[in-house]
């Protein structure tokens, strides 16, 4: 009974602001739905290579696929990976990704001549460049060296009971259901992988990563 | 004298229709992309489902606004007052962190990356070295959130039973499965 109560308490305090939640998908009110809105981030050795690091960005998530082909990655989006390897967290690298006329382009890693909310393209950084993957082609990958890079429609890789939790911060239920339903089957994302060499993320034995989306002015 | 000055002259000649001849050949093969500009923040992510859960609706488009150096400072205490409303019982977690202290390390939200080992977000073992693919991740933050100091606490809610993804992840780049 206590905790049927505290879940009317949450539902009020948090329910308009999770019915939609996901892992960073339509996360907040000034990005939610739009080109800007990053649904997940992955970073994770290569199991092709484990000298290599692979970085997954998931955008504009909740794609039916239906809308799937309709969807495009926004030329005014610049995708940015940030790096520090010196754990103040503060990007010390960068790797920008922005898609030009049915290719994605990424730059970097490199060290960006400014840090923080406002970014702009060294275009003499290492670039390398791909074909946007349609919707029901084989994956075109661009390759630079031990680098790779893909961008287009995938099966989004998120996975959670997203209705029972909802239901739970309602009040409706006490717990999670089992087996559980996940709320992201069946739906796509647009998704830019890229892969490069550990060596050029610097020198310890980890770093710190995020990613953001920057608009152009 | 004569001859020294066309021979110049032919030289100054060849060189210009040669400039222009490489100009012409560089525009061929590159055409110009244009990158120009400043982009301004929208959107950041470091861990899973963070801002999402821990920031309050009002405070959501803030919170992507503030650098990872700044979070800590101004997020900390929103993060602590919304983990005890979820968690009226929360005492430590399964990292042995208090209240205070955890949600001071979610409130930096950055997500830190092993580059000499095993990158995971959690596999029994290591934690918080990684995000693959396959990680539960959403069962991770809700045993921690909800588990108590030995993961046994509130049973129900630690875990959405929802532990895979609904296609087969593929071996090689890019990794993720086919859009249906």
């Amino acid at each position: 009974m206590k905790r049927l109560n505290l879940f009317f308490v949450l539902s009020i305090l948090f329910l308009s602001g999770i019915l939609f939640m996901s892992a960073d998908h339509i996360d907040a009110p000034a990005v939610t739905n739009g080109s800007s809105d990053i649904a997940d981030f992955y970073a994770f050795e290569s199991s092709e290579n484990s000298n290599n690091m692979v970085f997954a960005i998931t955008l504009q998530g909740l794609l039916s696929p239906n809308n799937t082909a309709a969807a495009n990655f926004d030329e005014n989006v610049l995708v940015e990976i940030n790096i520090d390897n010196n754990s103040d967290n503060v990007e010390d690298l960068v790797i920008q990704l922005i898609p030009r006329d049915g290719k994605m382009y990424a730059f970097g890693p490199y060290a960006p001549g400014t840090t923080g909310l406002n970014s702009s393209i060294d275009e003499l950084a290492t670039r390398m460049e791909v074909d946007i993957t349609d919707y029901g082609n084989n994956a075109v990958i661009g390759t630079s060296g031990n680098s790779k890079l893909f961008a287009g429609p995938r099966d989004d890789p998120f996975f959670f009971d997203l209705g029972a939790y909802t239901d739970v911060l309602a009040g409706n239920a006490t717990g999670f259901s089992d087996p559980g339903t996940d709320t992201f089957a069946g739906t796509n994302v647009l998704a830019i992988v890229v892969e490069v060499p550990k060596s050029t993320l610097g020198n310890d034995t980890s770093v710190n990563t995020w990613v953001e989306t920057k608009v152009k002015n | 004298m004569f001859s020294i000055n066309k021979f110049f002259t032919l030289i100054l000649l060849l060189s210009v229709s040669l400039f222009l001849t490489s100009c012409d050949k560089d525009e061929d093969d590159m055409p110009t992309v244009d990158f120009s500009g400043t982009f301004s923040q929208a959107d950041q992510m470091g861990r899973p489902a963070v801002n999402t859960v821990f920031v309050p609706s009002d405070r959501k488009d803030d919170f992507n606004t503030t650098t990872p150096a700044e979070m800590g400072g101004a997020f900390s205490s929103i993060f602590e007052t919304t983990l005890t409303t979820l968690n009226p019982g929360y005492t430590t977690n399964a990292l042995g962190l208090d209240a205070p202290t955890f949600s001071s390390v979610l409130a930096t939200d950055i997500l830190t990356v092993s580059t000499s080992g095993v990158t995971t977000f959690f596999d029994g073992t290591n934690v918080l070295t990684g995000r693959t693919l396959t990680d539960d991740v959403i069962d991770v933050e809700l045993l921690l959130i909800f588990g108590g100091p030995d993961g046994s606490a509130n049973a129900g809610l630690t875990s959405d039973n929802v532990s895979s993804n609904d296609k087969a992840f593929e071996s090689g780049f890019p990794y993720l499965a086919t859009p249906w």
